[in-house]
């Protein structure tokens, strides 16, 4: 899932056509080579940008037609009834989904690939099935479900939306499961595994030190995914009773669309922030390479 | 580089006998291995050798415990290890595919195995670079798996597996991934290595030149069972099956009349490998270096005309046209073999040295 750092094919396949008139023409075809790159960054950055620019403008508007500018509703927002703890429970609830997500397939893959080669195709299956189902639909099948956790959740912890967890966790599942997968398939696997076992190495050991550092950029990847994810979810949330960030933010939209808005800013600025690390990671100085 | 060089600690405990008894592993339906017995003694370099398929990584594999035997056992020293996980085994592997860790430096993954029994940090860096020295790599210590080599590579590979002082080495192609100069200068590294720390080693190939360069004793392969075990020469010279006798090395095959204990081929009297063959017609296995050329004029049941000559540095083959016996190929020094362009014609000589003879459906 990161981004390529640049146009690399486009510009490879430039560059690979014949060059006849030497340096000029290599110095145009460079130089439309960047324009093209400026307008489709300018082109990108404005479908992203206007919206979130008006966004800002719409939540730090003055009340009434003086046209003022006050930071009010970004101010109201620790102090806005029940959004607090809704951020909170959101950022909690990302945190436990991707640590979820994490523990739950990184090690069923490796197993897969290493012992049970012939379940891959079942396990590819099975999570990318998310993906395919509605949210409502999803929701429906496990609304029974959640009167039962309801129902067995101790009276101090009533209705915390952190149960929402093993939700998220399903709904991540193909992302990590694709990032992950890729991941592993740059690496032997096999042969890492089985060099750690014959020197000695536990099977915890083989996946804390020899595979787990290894896919450390997929590792973060998928991490970073399902924070993503998690925080823009609205669906699942509103429709099992939950109050996440999305819900607040729904609600209060309602009252007060100047602070939701404000909300909503913030929310898409993290998430963009988040995504632009995101392209970051894996393409550190100590690049991994195929072991092949 | 000579023992004295060396330091003392890079070697092993002395080596331990390590046998495998009766292996059999099977893939669903197919039989990879089929009742294998063989003994490494203390110390001893054995090349596995065979053609592919032949359950060469299959056996090496069951010694690892990296698969289990579906009957048979490994003993090490004594101590039956058949039960035992690969982590627990003490066995140093080296595979044919590049295996280092990629997020550690030559160093690291040579210490890696000291980590996992618990050596200091200092410790094992010492240690780690004791072992490096000894395969000739001190100054990639630092290096990255991707910034090095193939040979290199293999070298840190096998570094890594003695710096745990297993006490028996296993090694699956090492080098089939190397191109040919790197192969035969690591295959006597690794002879060398071996040698100095003294430790009973299992080397896996297929091809037959390294097995007969490096090994103590060379085990043939055919089908999951060894065909036999014996020193390269044994193995050359004397090949107990047919199969052996065709697999190591080139050779001919010509008609031959076994009788008295000899064989009758192309009217040369030629002495039999095993005397005990069964008389009648058959197919002697005669070995391109057993067959001589001299130039020839007119016909006879030894002359015929030169097809192709192949350069092969200080020797040449060359391949003659009998007629109805077909073709002989034919081994001689270059300086020889000059004479015999393509359409020359030439008499073959059989030297008299013990042939395998072949029943001719085989
Ligand atoms: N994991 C496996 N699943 C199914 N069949 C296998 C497996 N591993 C090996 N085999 C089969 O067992 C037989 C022996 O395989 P093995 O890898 O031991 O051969 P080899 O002698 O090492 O060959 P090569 O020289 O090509 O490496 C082959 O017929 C192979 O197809
Ligand atoms: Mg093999």
């Amino acid at each position: 899932m990161t981004a390529p750092p640049h146009l690399g094919p486009a510009a490879t396949s430039l560059a690979t056509a014949p060059e006849r008139t030497g340096a000029g023409l290599h110095a145009r075809r460079l130089r439309r080579r960047k324009m093209v790159r400026g307008v489709l960054l300018a082109a990108f950055a404005a479908f992203f940008g206007i919206p979130l620019l008006a966004l800002v403008e719409f939540s730090t508007r003055e009340r009434g037609a003086g046209g003022g500018r006050t930071l009010e509703a970004w101010k109201a927002i620790p102090q806005y009834p029940g959004l607090p703890e809704a951020i909170v429970a959101s950022l909690q609830l990302a945190a436990l989904t991707s640590v979820g997500a994490l523990f739950l397939l990184v090690p069923t893959m490796v197993w897969v690939r290493l012992r049970l080669p012939r379940l891959s195709r079942l396990v590819e299956f099975l999570c990318l099935l998310p993906l395919t189902i509605p949210a409502i639909v999803l929701v429906v099948g496990w609304a029974p479900l959640y009167l039962w956790i309801n129902y067995f959740t101790p009276r101090t912890y009533q209705s915390t939306p952190l149960v929402l967890t093993f939700a998220y966790v399903v709904l991540v599942l193909p992302y990590a499961y694709r990032t992950l997968d890729s991941g592993l398939s740059a690496i032997d696997v096999r042969t890492l595994s089985e060099a750690a076992r014959s020197l000695g190495a536990s099977w915890a050991t083989v996946l804390l030190r020899v595979i787990a550092p290894n896919l450390g950029p997929a590792i973060l990847n998928a991490a970073l995914l399902s924070v993503a994810l998690v925080l823009g979810e609205f669906t699942v949330a509103s429709l099992l009773n939950y109050v996440n960030v999305q819900v607040a933010m729904n609600a209060i939209g309602q009252a007060e669309a100047r602070v939701a808005v404000a909300v909503a800013a913030g929310a898409l600025m993290s998430v963009f922030l988040l995504l632009f690390l995101l392209s970051f990671v894996g393409r550190g100085p100590r690049r991994v390479r195929s072991t092949r | 580089m000579t023992t004295s060089t060396t330091p003392a600690s890079a070697g092993t405990r002395a080596g331990a006998e390590v046998r495998l008894e009766s292996l059999r592993r099977s893939y669903g339906a197919v039989p990879a291995l089929d009742g294998l017995d063989l003994v490494l003694h203390p110390g001893e370099l054995v090349a596995l050798l065979g053609p592919s398929g032949c359950g060469k990584t299959t056996a090496l594999r069951l010694v690892a415990g990296l698969e289990d035997a579906d009957s048979g056992r490994v003993v090490v020293g004594g101590r039956d290890v058949t039960r035992l996980p690969a982590s627990r085994r003490d066995m140093g592997m080296v595979f044919q595919a590049y295996s280092l860790f990629p997020h550690m430096t030559s160093l690291e993954n040579v210490a890696f195995g000291l980590r996992l029994r618990g050596q200091a940090a200092r410790e094992r860096h010492r240690r780690a670079g004791e072992v490096l020295e000894l395969v000739g790599l001190s100054a990639q210590a630092d290096r990255y798996p991707h910034q090095m080599s193939g040979g290199q590579q293999q070298r840190v590979a096998l570094a890594r597996a003695l710096a745990i002082q297993p006490t028996v080495l296993l090694l699956d192609e090492p080098l089939s991934a190397l191109d040919a100069k790197v192969r035969a200068q690591l295959r006597d590294e690794i002879r060398r290595v071996q040698l100095e720390v003294g430790i009973t080693t299992l080397f896996v190939t297929h091809d037959q030149e390294e097995a007969l360069a490096v090994a103590d004793r060379v085990g043939v392969m055919n089908s999951g069972r060894l065909e036999q075990v014996g020193s390269p020469t044994d193995v050359y010279h004397r090949p107990a099956t047919p199969f052996v006798a065709e697999f190591v090395g080139l050779s001919n095959k010509l008609p031959a009349t076994v009788a008295d204990g000899s064989a009758e081929v192309l009217g040369v009297r030629l002495p039999l490998v095993d005397p005990r063959a069964e008389p009648g017609a058959a197919l002697a296995v005669v070995r391109p270096e057993s067959v001589g050329l001299t130039p020839a004029e007119g016909d006879g049941p030894l002359v015929g005309t030169v097809v192709a000559t192949s350069f092969l540095g200080a020797v040449s083959r060359v391949r003659v046209d009998l007629g109805p016996v077909g073709t002989v190929l034919a081994q001689l020094p270059t300086a020889e073999a000059g004479r015999f362009a393509p359409g020359a014609r030439a008499r073959i000589g059989l030297r008299p040295e013990p042939v395998v003879v072949v029943r001719p459906h085989e």
